[in-house]
């Protein structure tokens, strides 16, 4: 039986959309990217190779808490040791799974995705394909409201990622007051997680978002109209973000694979 | 200065319909409305068209334009490139009347639906007295003027007719937002109705209704998305529900 904009009460018009502008063009464009990404991270997690050349560490490989972590790239300690059937496990399938839950449940990649990838819908007034909808009311969708979990997490990772990028402000013999270009990748990467983190939607609830009297509580209404300035800029921070932490897996591959020099400026 | 334009008007009723083409005059700074209102004046006496302020603010002239729900009366003709045909529908989500009007009167079901403030019992009608900062989150919701275009847009009735029965749509969820953040409502479990009730879950943050608002109310960002917060304190974050029980922590009714 027809539905939505084909319901019989509704008016009897074939086209699923009169819109005349190019709508495909931006769902074409997340999906391209957001796909690119999603190869290139799987490849390199699975890679388990060229994530470390001192003092630099792919973000893609940090915290490394494996005994299969590569000498020198483990500052927390090697408590675990990922084999399966003996071969070891890349760490980064573990580590992942941290920063991308909070990208997959975030509320602006929500929107990106569910347009792009899923359809739904295409692009406003666009009839999407689906018969049935049921958003986020049951399983697996109803796991988005995990985001908050995953927000803390990634709060620790962006704790641990901007240590990393204090550490490259070594050379490669340990000694500190040295700036390469790495150092400014990391720095650069560390501080776009910060500023995506600290935009989150969940974060504007946390910090004054809930309350329903600012008046008494001055501080948190404070911080929450400077989260709240941030919060207009999430999509970008969430797309220059993401760039950034790609970046910097693949400028710490090139170094480590000897394939680029990491210059020093002093 | 006068140009001609070329129109396609849906014309019709809840049976059958297509749309006409039709070739009117635009004068400078005229809006769509006006020059629908042309077209019922020289061409089309008896096209049936919804309308009343003419200055964007009653909501009466919501229709769809070249595919997007939009106010005539605050849409341009100059806005479309010379030459460009504009399509007139009505809106696509609810029922047709006649021509370019719809029966809205879906949303003031849901609007019934909504639970009133509740007003504190020991506060005499007109005591209440509250701080700028504690009312300026709702004072963006009272702008909203009831175009119903964000209902219009909004996927999960507009492409669902089924889910009409269980979602409110974002025009009510920034009513329910309103009211939840409202510091004296004293309603209890209006997250877990917005929930379970007037189907928040079923909104996946796509942000048309926020396109769409003539109003510029950031429908999405400000209302449903904190809406879905304050849902997840109550129904999914289980050391927030034991701290408010411990502590008894303002915000968690």
């Amino acid at each position: 039986m027809a539905t939505g904009v084909f319901s019989a009460s509704r008016a009897k018009i074939k086209e699923r959309t009169l819109r005349t502008d190019r709508w495909w063009v931006q769902p074409a464009i997340t999906f391209g990217v957001l796909f690119s990404f999603i190869i290139y991270a799987t490849l390199r997690a699975f890679e388990n190779a060229n994530y470390f050349a001192e003092p630099l560490i792919s973000p893609f490989y940090s915290p490394c808490l494996s005994t299969e972590c590569v000498p020198g790239s483990s500052l927390m300690g090697q408590p675990f040791n990922f084999t399966l059937f003996g071969s070891a496990i890349s760490p980064a399938l573990f580590i992942l799974i941290f920063p991308l839950g909070f990208r997959m449940t975030c509320y602006y990649y929500r929107k990106a995705y569910y347009r792009a990838f899923w359809f739904s819908p295409p692009a406003c007034a666009v009839a999407e394909p689906h018969e049935k909808y049921t958003g986020e009311t049951r399983a697996p969708l109803i796991l988005q409201n995990a985001h908050r979990w995953f927000f803390y997490a990634g709060l620790v990772f962006n704790v641990i990622l901007t240590y990393d990028a204090i550490l490259a402000f070594r050379n490669q013999e340990k000694q500190w007051g040295h700036v390469s270009v790495g150092t400014l990748v990391l720095l650069f990467s560390s501080f776009m997680l910060w500023m995506y983190s600290l935009s989150c939607h969940t974060c504007r609830h946390t910090i004054g978002g809930r309350l329903k009297h600012f008046s008494k509580h001055p501080i948190r209404y404070r911080l929450w109209t400077r989260i709240s300035i941030l919060n207009h800029s999430h999509q970008q921070f969430a797309w220059v973000s993401l760039f950034a932490v790609a970046f910097a897996d693949i400028y710490v591959r090139q170094v480590s694979s000897g394939a680029w020099t990491n210059f020093y400026l002093f | 200065m006068t140009r001609k334009i070329n129109l396609r008007i849906w014309r019709g009723d809840a049976t059958d319909g297509a749309l006409k083409n039709v070739e009117v005059e635009a004068n400078e700074g005229e809006v769509v409305l006006d020059v629908i209102h042309r077209v019922q004046a020289t061409q089309m006496g008896d096209l049936a068209v919804r309308w009343n302020c003419k200055a964007g603010k009653c909501g009466s002239c919501s229709m769809e334009i070249n595919g997007k729900p939009r106010l005539a009366c605050m849409t341009q003709v100059a806005s479309f490139p010379e030459g460009e045909e504009i399509t007139i529908t009505p809106l696509r989500a609810f029922p047709v009347i006649k021509d370019l009007v719809t029966d809205v009167s879906f949303n003031y079901r849901k609007a019934m639906e909504i639970p009133a403030y509740e007003h504190p019992k020991d506060l005499a009608p007109g005591a209440a007295r509250m701080e700028q900062v504690d009312v300026e989150r709702s004072q963006e919701f009272r702008k909203c003027i009831e175009c119903f275009l964000c209902q219009d847009v909004c996927h999960v009735i507009r492409d669902h007719e089924e889910n009409k029965k269980s979602f409110a749509g974002p025009r009510f969820f920034i009513r329910i937002a309103e009211l939840d953040m409202h510091p004296l409502d004293l309603l209890k479990n209006r997250k877990q109705k917005a929930q379970e009730e007037h189907g928040l879950g079923m909104c996946n943050i796509t942000k048309c209704c926020t396109e769409v608002c003539p109003e510029h109310i950031r429908i999405t960002d400000n209302a449903i998305i904190p809406m879905k917060e304050r849902v997840v304190d109550v129904k999914y974050d289980p050391i927030r529900w034991l701290g408010t029980k411990i502590r008894k922590r303002e915000g968690i009714v």
